[in-house]
């Protein structure tokens, strides 16, 4: 396939208009030593092939369309209505660039807008950037602002923080001078004597994750007052559709939220592109990374909507700017304010409730298999870890059986916590999906099946 | 007036979701009380009707691809084929967790590895990572891989080298990783200035960054004495890839002797921009650097294809999972669609019409560099200015024309530049329409500069203000505007 629009006849009156015989001429600059090489590319194929092609490759996959998975750990297979994706995928969102050019975008700049406006009302924050990455470089991001803001180097982590949002919180402060510190769980939350003890003047953030990475729900209150009482910043990462239940981190005093914000509009698509969202409280505002959308009005007075605060980025401030960011995830971020203004004020908490609903069912009816453990006897909110102390391949096979994806083993992050599982329970989930989970596990501990 | 989706109303069921089986009182007895959020947040209430109307009109104040040429410099916005949108967004691809056992993704894993493998063939690398998520987040990774490898060394080296003519996330992310940023200049010609580099280098130069072609669309010609100059200094060569789109199948920068490269699949791999994201930065390395790469690696061992379990030196990780899969998997197709003789095609035809419009253009605007450009040129505005239109005033004047506006005031050792990059899917018509707007801009110029310096007049909205945007930042809707804000927050932001 190609993509060209110029007939031969074309590229013989440009050469013509250039005064060169030949394209090869147009490369005269390129020494010719660095042109001979043979591109070992296989040759192309019409879009039938390549469809065909892909399709097979695609087989290779177990999606979620013919099997019922039970995996979330940060990502989580959520019903998106239709409207999401037919909206965001026109043309005119999609293949646009970014609205540097602010009266040829106002379509981008309004919705950027927007959604900056919605994640504050569901964070209950007061600002928001246009979007991060994801949620781990969202975490990160927050970590680099609060010793920036608070000239301080220690940074207080909990255990309990997706695994993978430490690694990357790590590699972010690997050029910083800073402290990371882990404090370990108890019960599967944040052990408070262990931050207690860690906390002092130094510390420029406590980080807590709700729920957390084993889906418990932390005491983010007590963690928030401890955290401000020693001077340090309260960095929340919280899950979006939770919001519409539990108490957002700006009730508790957060002065930095981030998140994932996969679960709202972005098919899980094997962890990418989703986005991070990232809100702060009113002082912080002038310091936050990454681009903003803001309203303003045009020269006759018409509401407008432009990129503003640019002073602090990279393409105006350059080796001063607060962070690298340039693209980001906008046209993900437009699906999270698509899907926030489809669920509306009565949507998001129903959501909510159905999770919630959903996920303790399961928990209830799991929990209740001879053989399967508790972990904890925390709160949680759609997540949670279950032992089930069995082979593990054995286990396997039957939730192969049944069509199941996952649950997750969390030794794999936590080697302490053998044949725990996390268990992700959304609203998509049905009784009978239920059902299957149960039966696989039932029959992996029944003794005939040993 | 535009009215925000938080100044409508209408009856919204959220009838797309289930209904509850149990009363929300008895659901919230799971969780203690305060965990409990008190009030609902205050999201719009719109119906799924209105929701439609509302985007549908957003969307139609956009210029994009899809409507406009889109002549901007250094962004290749080029032609998006539907059929990758449509794989992407295919159950296969789109409905599966980072989280699955290897067996049950072997066809996400046999995309990434495939992938790996054709982007160091084009970029004449040894090894990719396609974790970063953007150029920037590339970058980031490059200069991570950059430092590992000193400190494995035993080199503490502070100093990172960047043309003056560069993007300005090179110094960001050199910043963002605690390096001192120095300045190389450029020559007459238009191209790094070796002689000026020969000053600049020293044991303290981790590495030097640029772009081949540069950003004033030139071949450095020197690059094989620039990479003898830094790697004898003991410094890695770094390549920003922003402007790759000129060399497939012509020349990689692996044979130039870059160290570390980058690519924007947003750019030249066809990934549609989205209005700023997702892209997708995958970082090449040489052989010596490729257990610095962010875990995990995707191998092949036989016919399985698995993640690389162990990687003492790696750098870590940069973000959750493994990179934006949506975007990669778009390029992934697009290069097989291709294939080499398409791939070389892309580059030929993009310099193509890019020395076709400089050709064309070089009587109306002054063209500082001349000679053969590669995929992108820039003229400077700087006769127009005499007559007190900017570049800036041209700039907003095309939109008027449906034309999308060329980089301004970049790079910024052009006064006034304009920066065209036209890609190769555009075709001579509509580079010949594109010159002829311009001719009767310039004649605008001379006859009524004022239609130009009150552009856009067909926009939705005019020029905006955006130095009161920024001194009185207005970022979200507020419910009460009136009784809270005007008073008392608005104040407080003001004086900050």
């Amino acid at each position: 396939m190609q993509y060209i629009s110029n007939t031969e006849q074309d590229k013989k009156e440009m050469l013509e208009v250039i005064g060169v015989s030949s394209i090869a001429e147009l490369l005269s600059a390129i020494p010719k030593k660095l042109k001979s090489f043979e591109l070992k590319i296989p040759d192309g194929v019409s879009e039938l092939e390549l469809d065909r092609d892909l399709d097979e490759t695609g087989h290779l996959n177990k999606n979620f369309k013919y099997h019922i998975p039970y995996l979330g750990a940060g990502n989580y297979d959520h019903f998106f209505p239709a409207v999401v994706d037919r909206l965001a995928l026109r043309g005119e969102f999609i293949t646009a660039y970014t609205p540097y050019q602010g009266e040829a975008s106002q379509g981008t700049l309004q919705s950027m807008y927007e959604y900056q406006s919605l994640i504050c009302e569901l964070t209950a924050m007061d600002v928001s950037n246009a979007s991060m990455y994801d949620g781990a470089s969202a975490l990160a991001e927050a970590a680099l602002l609060a010793l920036r803001s608070t000239g301080k180097h220690k940074i207080l982590i909990p255990s309990t923080v997706h695994p993978e949002y430490r690694q990357v919180l790590k590699t972010y402060l690997s050029f910083v001078e800073s402290q990371i510190i882990e404090i370990p769980m108890k019960e599967g939350a944040l052990d408070p004597d262990a931050l207690s003890k860690a906390i002092d003047s130094e510390s420029a953030a406590v980080i807590v994750q709700q729920p957390n990475f084993l889906g418990i729900l932390e005491e983010v209150q007590a963690i928030s007052d401890l955290a401000h009482k020693n001077g340090a910043l309260l960095i929340a990462c919280v899950n979006p559709i939770s919001l519409g239940v539990l108490t957002p981190p700006g009730e508790y005093g957060a002065d930095i939220a981030v998140g994932e914000g996969q679960p709202l509009g972005n098919p899980v698509s094997f962890g990418g592109p989703h986005f991070g969202f990232f809100t702060v409280k009113d002082e912080l505002l002038r310091k936050i990374p990454g681009r903003i959308a803001g309203m303003s009005v045009d020269k006759v007075g018409r509401r407008a909507f432009v990129l503003t605060l640019q002073a602090r980025e990279q393409h105006i401030r350059r080796e001063k700017a607060t962070s690298n960011i340039c693209t980001n995830q906008a046209l993900c971020a437009l699906k999270g304010a698509i899907y926030l203004t489809l669920l509306g004020k009565e949507g998001v908490r129903r959501l909510g409730l159905l999770n919630l609903q959903n996920a303790h069912e399961s928990y209830e009816t799991l929990a209740r298999i001879k053989g399967v453990k508790e972990f904890s006897k925390r709160p949680f909110f759609n997540e949670f870890v279950l032992f089930i102390h069995k082979d593990k391949n054995h286990l396997k096979e039957r939730l192969s059986n049944h069509r199941i994806l996952g649950p997750l083993l969390v030794e794999r992050f936590y080697p302490e916590l053998k044949s725990g599982y996390l268990v992700a329970v959304t609203e998509k989930r049905t009784k009978s999906d239920l059902q299957h989970l149960a039966s696989a596990i039932e029959e992996s501990l029944d003794p005939p099946f040993l | 007036m535009s009215k925000l989706i938080f100044e409508k109303h209408s009856l919204n069921h959220a009838s797309w979701l289930p209904a509850l089986k149990k009363s929300e009182e008895e659901l919230l007895r799971k969780i203690p009380g305060r965990f409990v959020r008190g009030a609902a947040p205050g999201l719009p209430e719109v119906s799924e009707l209105d929701v439609v109307r509302h985007f549908t009109n957003l969307s139609q104040k956009n210029f994009c691809v899809d409507a406009n040429f889109y002549p901007l410099g250094s962004c290749t916005m080029k032609y998006n084929p539907k059929a990758l949108d449509a794989i992407a967004s295919s159950t296969s691809f789109s409905q599966i967790h980072p989280y699955q056992d290897e067996d049950e993704i072997q066809g996400a894993l046999k995309i990434l590895y495939e992938m790996q493998l054709y982007l160091s063939e084009i970029t004449g690398m040894d090894e990719f990572t396609l974790q970063p998520a953007a150029g920037a987040h590339g970058e980031f990774c490059g200069l991570l891989i950059t430092s590992a490898c000193h400190k494995l060394n035993g080199n503490k080296k502070t100093k990172v080298l960047i043309p003056d003519s560069a993007h300005g996330t090179n110094p960001a992310s050199a910043a963002l990783c605690g390096y001192e940023v120095v300045q190389v200049a450029t020559n007459p010609k238009g191209l790094v200035d070796v002689e000026d580099l020969k000053k600049k280098l020293s044991d303290d130069v981790a590495c030097l960054m640029m772009t081949n072609p540069n950003t004033l669309g030139l071949f450095e010609q020197d690059i094989l004495e620039i990479a003898r100059l830094v790697h004898k200094a003991g410094g890695l060569l770094y390549y920003d890839g922003a402007n790759m789109n000129a060399l497939l199948g012509i020349s990689r920068p692996g044979d130039m002797g870059f160290d570390i490269v980058h690519l924007n699949l947003h750019k030249t791999f066809a990934v549609p921009h989205g209005s700023g994201g997702p892209g997708s930065g995958p970082v090449g390395v040489k052989k010596d650097l490729i257990r610095f790469l962010p875990a995990p690696r995707i191998l092949k061992e036989e016919d399985k294809y698995l993640f690389e379990k162990t990687a003492p030196h790696s750098i870590g990780k940069l973000r959750s999972f493994f990179g934006n899969f949506g975007a990669i998997i778009r390029s992934y197709a697009y290069i097989k669609a291709l294939g080499r003789e398409g791939l070389r095609g892309v580059s030929e035809n993009a310099i193509l019409n890019a020395n076709y419009l400089k050709a064309r253009l070089k009587d109306i605007f002054e063209v500082p560099y001349g000679g053969t450009c590669m995929h992108e040129f820039v003229m400077s505005a700087k006769a127009q200015k005499k007559r007190g239109v900017r570049a800036l005033d041209i700039a907003k004047r095309l939109l008027d024309f449906r034309v999308y506006a060329p980089t301004i005031y970049f790079p910024l050792v052009v006064e006034e530049a304009l920066m065209v990059e036209p890609t190769e899917t555009e075709s001579k018509e509509t580079l010949d329409e594109f010159v002829t707007i311009l001719l009767e801009i310039n004649r605008e110029i001379h006859e009524n500069p004022q239609t130009v310096l009150d552009a856009p007049h067909t926009t939705p909205v005019g020029r905006i203000d955006e130095v009161t945007a920024a001194r009185r930042p207005n970022l979200r809707y507020k419910r009460e505007l009136k009784q809270e804000a005007g008073n008392k927050k608005q104040e407080v932001v003001i004086v900050k």
